[in-house]
């Protein structure tokens, strides 16, 4: 189940290591069943429906709850034992409201941040530079119960990240925003793990709005695993190619065809499985040699919800875990 | 992760490498933080309304009392903290809520509770500054008397030790009234409601243990102001000091007894209390 290596960086230690990590709350209720996953530095999606268990995964990682099965290490640190090391190197951002309405938000950021240990001056310039981070300038003077959601979203995130962490957990950062804050709230996030160089676990139930911005996804289903692995390997091998002629496109489909390449229609275009890099040029090839007006031909994407999607429809999860 | 490339376009953003203080750091600054809630410090003119009003209130008591001081009257200093009872009662009511229902109201303790500090360590935090609030309200009276008598009068030391006789009492006072009032305000996330509750329980409190000792009957009479949190204190002080507004008896040790048993257990119930608070 481990994450494929990268090649610069042969084999760094992962940052969340759960082996066969159950939580059954009283009542019988199963939020998290044998899970097994190593997740290495970077930015990772944590992807479930609503219930899945990403909440109570969290809650574990940060030590608020103590897992009745197995192990977890967050940053080589079990957090059932070093609760207080791991708090200090972690930032975690909810997914509800959480913010004082009365208090204004630099304030309430450095406030924070000493709650976190920082020492008193350190905490008011950290707090000021990491609402200026989230896109808070001027604002930051003022109180928080006037703050759009966007705002208050930002301060939220500022509040996770001013002791500078480690490693963020980002509870649905993108929760009750408009299209625009989306997209700004998933920027932030994925220059806080490129440029700033922390890792981020962002959970989300929006597979399309994660994948995007991940290095690599974690997959849980009714608390146990579905998969986990990086972007690249769950996309590997299932692109394709998107050719379009102004004309003879039966004549093309013909024969590349005949040159053994599995074709396939969709309105005027032909899609070919992207098997290698050899595939351009045998399409080039024919298409020179038919004489062909090329109109388009370039490389789509398989977005990694419809991997999930046969997966869910194909069988029980219980197959992909096993 | 930070490879060199990346370095160049960061130039905004600062790693952190000082010092990180931990849990004993950020309690003591939940406790000051908590401090400086309880009189509007740091906060917009209307939530400082409400505290000095109630300490202006308590000051005029306290600059009438060092006229009557400078006039040659004897003042006891142990008189004041009852007298400004029911105004601390008015401070705690509110401030108390302030301190502990608005965190839960605002959902504030998943973002304290994920930090180093333990929730033992919040709710202890919470308790010293209500503590340490009401206490200097009510020691802060005395202090202005002492101050305005301690020029006129001859013997100082007796002065002194009259005033530290009243820090005690005020700090009776003040363990007694916060320990109850923070417990009480744990339980509700509602403001308003935390507050009624507060002024409830001791008000009504109030009238039965006066009802009681008006039946002077031999115990229960000297045990009926056990039973009110605004007398308890005045029975502590009459056991300790043998200056007290109420009439004990031979009671006294349970008196003190009691002076430490509802606190404790105040103390004990607060802990529970965020050890099963949800996050």
């Amino acid at each position: 189940m481990s994450l494929n290596d990268s090649i610069n960086n042969p084999s760094p230690p992962p940052i969340i290591a759960a082996r066969s990590l159950t939580m059954v709350y009283p009542g019988e209720v199963r939020a998290l069943s044998d899970l097994t996953v190593d997740v290495e530095p970077g930015i990772v999606g944590l992807v479930g429906a609503n219930g899945a268990g990403k909440s109570t995964m969290i809650k574990v990682l940060l030590g608020l709850l103590r897992p009745t099965g197995g192990q977890v290490s967050v940053l080589g640190l079990d957090p059932a034992v070093s609760a207080d090391e791991v708090r200090a190197r972690v930032g975690y951002m909810p997914e509800h409201d959480c913010l004082p309405p009365d208090m204004i938000a630099a304030e309430f950021v450095t406030h924070m941040a000493r709650m976190s240990g920082l020492p008193r001056t350190v905490a008011r310039e950290r707090a000021s530079e990491t609402l200026r981070h989230v896109g808070l300038y001027e604002e930051r003077y003022r109180q928080i119960g006037g703050y759009s959601t966007g705002m208050k979203q930002r301060v939220k995130l500022a509040q996770a990240l001013v002791h500078d962490p480690d490693l963020l957990l980002l509870d649905e950062p993108t929760n009750g925003l408009d299209p625009a804050g989306r997209e700004a709230m998933l920027a932030m996030v994925e220059r806080i793990g490129n440029e700033f160089g922390i890792s981020v676990v962002v959970c989300s139930h929006l597979l399309g709005e994660v994948e995007r911005i991940c290095d690599s996804l974690v997959a849980i289903e009714a608390g146990r695993l579905l998969r986990a692995d990086r972007i690249e390997s769950m996309t590997a091998g299932l692109d394709v190619l998107a050719i379009e002629v102004a004309e003879g496109t039966e004549e093309l489909a013909r024969a590349l065809a005949d040159r053994g390449l599995p074709v396939r229609r969709e309105d005027r275009a032909l899609l070919v499985p992207l098997a290698d890099e050899d595939v351009y040029d045998v399409i080039l090839g024919t298409v020179a040699d038919l004489d062909l007006p090329l109109h388009r031909l370039d490389q789509r994407r398989h977005r990694v919800a419809e991997l999930f999607a046969s997966k869910f429809a194909s069988e029980e999860a219980v197959d992909v875990v096993a | 992760m930070s490879l060199p490339e990346s370095v160049i376009h960061d130039i905004g953003y600062q790693r952190y490498d000082g010092p990180r203080l931990g849990r004993g750091y950020a309690a003591r600054s939940l406790f000051v933080h908590g401090l400086r809630v309880a009189f509007g410090l740091g906060r917009s003119a209307k939530a400082k309304i409400f505290p000095w009003t109630v300490i202006g209130l308590i000051g005029i008591i306290a600059v009438i009392m060092a006229v009557i001081k400078s006039q040659g009257e004897e003042v006891d200093y142990q008189d004041i903290p009852q007298i400004a009872s029911v105004l601390a009662l008015v401070f705690l009511a509110v401030v108390a809520p302030e301190l502990v229902s608005r965190d839960l109201r605002n959902h504030l303790l998943p973002l304290y509770f994920s930090r180093p500090i333990h929730r033992a360590d919040y709710a202890l935090a919470k308790l010293g500054s209500l503590i340490s609030a009401s206490w200097l309200l009510l020691a802060g009276p005395l202090t202005l008397v002492f101050a305005a008598g301690a020029f006129g009068t001859g013997d100082v030391w007796a002065e002194l030790a009259g005033l530290f006789k009243g820090y005690a009492v005020a700090a009776f006072y003040a363990v007694i009234f916060s320990t109850l009032a923070v417990l009480i305000a744990s339980i509700t996330s509602r403001r308003a409601f935390a507050a009624a509750a507060i002024a409830a329980v001791f008000l009504v409190t109030l009238p039965v243990a006066g009802v009681l000792i008006s039946l002077e009957h031999d115990p229960v009479s000297y045990l009926a102001p056990i039973g009110s949190p605004m007398m308890l204190p005045e029975g502590i002080r009459e056991w300790v000091f043998g200056t007290g507004e109420v009439n004990v008896g031979q009671f006294g040790p349970l008196y003190g007894a009691a002076g430490v048993l509802l606190p404790a257990t105040c103390v004990l119930l607060l802990l529970l209390r965020y050890r099963k608070v949800s996050l």
